[in-house]
């Protein structure tokens, strides 16, 4: 189906860039070489992910993907990618993080709608994170997209950019959005002493993708992926309503908190872990004190007050958006509201 | 087949995309003037300037700044091992944080041997400075505070390096912290000198950490002077091997302005030392001076846990060798009742008697009380917590002891004489 118009693009381009009509154009493979060159890429077009300068039209061998559960970043809309070079495949390592080959590229292009109500009308992108695997780990870098979207630049400095739109609850919304720059990206980011992806768990990955079939059969089938870890739990999702609220709102700080909130994650020293594969009741924050709070415990005595979330410092730190008190620290500047509507309800189930 | 064919296409397409490219550069920081050293530019934007320099150092690198006051909106970060970020003096370079929209903290170092020297932060609106992961760091010549009275939406710690090996603070100033102004937490081997830590809830304190010596700091105008606490539920714990020795711990006496829930939270205003649930701390030499509920306080972690690695009593712990003069004249917060059931006031040290958790067996705790004979000493006699006043059996007699040795400084790579 979505074959034909892909071919006549790919087609417009070769005209082209046969013609050399001065100007660098898009080349439409990713350049190896660039994506694996020691620093990053001035322009986004520059690695060759997409066949348009708009980032609209992924090249051969970038494949759209989703998550059950995305973090949220201010309801922007993401469109992401994955790019593997050619020969290799990504490793299953049981339902976490699975092993991508070096040359691998996550690419991920953050978006707002005029109304968020309908989030593909008109859409313009702000940035484009590019998290590359190169020979000695993870890198990322982050890219900011001009006014018309058609040129996004690398920016280690981050940006910020207002923007106004129509929530998807109808109502008006001035949001100010800060890209983050490259040490932010990697304090979202970091495992022990190296940086790794955070969202393509593959049990974060095993629903129907942006194909409409299940993804994670698509990607063996599309010789990206070895193969499914046999008997995975999937990630629940936060938004089925048909799941119990725990598995919910466990899904849901698993990608929003987890990231951070591990043994081995930037917010160690707090011993509040979130992932789904924690079990403690303690470390999961139900009675715990804070530990260095200040005035993010928001008066409260404990994490998680079971019974009581108008009690529980974590509600209050996520329906924050002050510097020091709002979490996650990065990332966000505006509540989710569909986020803390669940972990409250979680919170208020739970037995005194 | 679709993957087949647009491979096809784009291998036909590499060749002639690749011949009319142009070579990329990306964007620079101002120009290195010397081998390693780069000034960061005040013109233009002055935060995005300096950012830009601290992404961009290489190892080894100096980044200065220059005198004058700069306004940020969003955190700092430094992740580059062994750089050096130099202001031209505490009062003259001064990082303003009042517009912080963004970011958790100041300025975050992640990467280790770096030096931080010789300017100011201002009201930023989480943490001052906090290094987390970041061994032998240097903290020295500077100034982290929050302007105006003490208040409960000042930021949590001045001064906060975390998780780290080697850790230096010396010749800092932290004031205005509405938890401590200097907090090292989860480390060890670690050093805070001649600083002054005023007019925060805590003034100094080393928490979950080991090896630590604190000495010839000025602790004045806190609600707490210098604490030394170990905590439950942390990833590290049992906190041992402080030595803190030659403080002026003054006037202690700020009302403690934390925001309820933090552990400091529940220190007493008018409190010049407590030592909490730790072990092997030796307290020597230090000037305890007009702290009005007590100069010395020495206890057990005083609420629920469940936590089954941690040990929430004092063990081998030795005051020895200090002064004690004026305050004790207006018991506060919790020790108040406790005071006020011991006829009115506390003397200059007190101690809360526990020595067994959950129902348990007694343990022996050891405090050493070698102090002259004047100074006064209680015991409250609890045994076990929670806290009940009509359960204390408060005795004045020091407890039998063992003496237990000084143990040999602390010795940090990074410790050498300031050029």
């Amino acid at each position: 189906m979505r074959l034909a118009p892909l071919l006549g693009l790919v087609v417009a381009c070769l005209g082209l860039a046969a013609c050399g009509a001065g100007q660098a154009a898009s080349p439409a493979s990713p350049n190896l070489d660039t994506i694996l060159a020691e620093k990053p890429a001035a322009l986004l077009s520059d690695y060759g992910f997409f066949e348009d300068a708009g980032a609209d039209h992924p090249a051969s061998r970038v494949k759209p993907y989703d998550l059950i559960n995305p973090l949220f970043s201010d309801d922007a809309a993401k469109h992401r990618f994955i790019y593997v070079p050619p020969g290799n495949m990504v490793q299953a390592e049981g339902a976490g993080l699975p092993e991508f080959p070096v040359g691998t590229a996550l690419i991920k292009t953050f978006g707002f709608a005029p109304d968020m109500r309908s989030p593909e009308d008109g859409a313009y992108k702000v940035e484009t994170r590019v998290i590359i695997r190169k020979a000695d780990g993870w890198a990322a870098f982050p890219y900011v997209w001009n006014e018309a979207g058609t040129e996004a630049k690398y920016a280690p400095t981050g940006a910020r950019r207002t923007i106004e739109t129509i929530s998807p609850a109808g109502e008006p919304l001035e949001i100010h959005y800060e890209v983050p720059n490259k040490n932010q990206c990697k304090t979202c980011h970091l495992s022990g002493d190296t940086i790794s992806p955070i969202g393509p768990k593959l049990r974060n990955l095993d629903h129907a993708g942006p194909a409409g079939v299940d993804q994670l059969s698509d990607w063996v089938a599309a010789g990206l992926l070895d193969g499914v870890p046999l008997g995975m739990k999937r990630t629940p999702s936060s938004l089925d309503t048909s799941l119990p609220l725990e598995a919910r709102a466990r899904g849901y700080l698993d990608i929003n908190c987890g990231h951070c909130h591990k043994p081995d994650g930037s917010a160690s020293n707090s011993g509040l872990w979130l992932t789904l594969e924690e079990t403690s009741p303690t470390r999961l924050g139900l009675k715990k004190h804070p530990t260095a709070a200040g005035r993010g415990s928001g008066n409260r005595r404990y994490v998680i007050d079971p019974g009581h979330p108008e009690e529980s410092i974590l509600a209050f730190r996520m329906a924050s958006t002050e510097p020091g008190i709002a979490m996650p620290e990065l990332g966000r500047t505006i509540p989710d509201p569909m986020g803390l509507e669940l972990i409250n309800a979680w919170i208020a189930g739970m037995e005194e | 087949m679709r993957p087949i064919i647009l491979a096809a296409v784009a291998a036909v397409l590499l060749a002639p995309a690749a011949c009319s490219r142009k070579e990329a550069t990306a964007p620079e920081a101002a120009a290195p003037a010397e081998e390693g050293i780069t000034h960061v530019s005040a013109e233009g934007d002055f935060a995005e300037n300096l950012q830009l320099a601290l992404i961009e150092a290489e190892p080894g690198d100096t980044i200065v700044m220059p005198e004058g006051t700069f306004a940020f909106t969003t955190g700092l970060s430094l992740d580059v091992d062994g750089v050096t970020l130099a202001g031209a003096g505490q009062g003259k370079t001064i990082l303003d944080f009042a517009g912080q929209t963004g970011a958790g903290e100041g300025l975050l170092v992640t990467a280790d041997d770096v030096v931080l020297t010789d300017f100011g932060i201002r009201d930023t609106k989480g943490d001052g400075i906090k290094s987390k992961d970041s061994d032998r760091i240097t903290y020295q010549y500077l100034t982290v505070e929050w302007s105006g009275e003490p208040k409960a939406t000042n930021g949590a710690y001045g001064i906060y390096p975390v998780e780290s090996t080697d850790v230096l603070v010396q010749n800092c100033t932290v004031r205005g912290a509405s938890d401590a102004g200097i907090y090292v937490g989860q480390s060890e081997n670690i050093i805070v000198r001649d600083s002054i830590a005023e007019y925060n809830v805590a003034g100094i304190e080393i928490e979950n950490s080991s090896y630590a010596d604190v000495y010839g700091n000025i602790a004045r105008h806190n609600a707490g002077g210098i604490l030394v606490f170990d905590l439950p539920d942390l990833p590290v714990m049992g906190g041992h091997s402080t030595r803190v020795y030659d403080n002026d711990i003054v006037e202690n006496n700020t009302v403690n302005f934390a925001p309820v829930g933090n552990i400091v939270a529940g220190v007493p205003s008018g409190t010049g030392l407590i030592v909490m649930a730790n072990s092997d701390v030796y307290v020597t030499g230090n000037r305890f001076k007009d702290n009005r509920t007590v100069h010395a306080m020495l206890t057990a972690y005083t609420e629920p846990f469940t936590d089954a690695a941690y040990n929430p009593l004092l063990t081998d712990i030795t005051l020895t060798g200090n002064t004690y003069e004026g305050g004790l004249d207006d018991p506060q917060g919790m020790l108040a009742p406790v005071a006020a059931a011991l006829g009115g006031s506390l003397p200059a040290i007190v101690t809360d008697g526990v020595t067994r958790w959950n129902g348990g067996e007694d343990q022996p705790v050891n405090l050493v009380i070698a102090e002259a004979p004047e100074v006064g000493f209680i015991s409250l006699g609890l045994g076990e917590y929670p806290l009940d006043p009509s359960k204390m059996q408060p005795a004045m007699d020091r407890p039998a002891s063992t003496p237990v040795p000084e143990r040999e400084p602390v010795v940090l790579p990074q410790d050498k004489a300031r050029p």
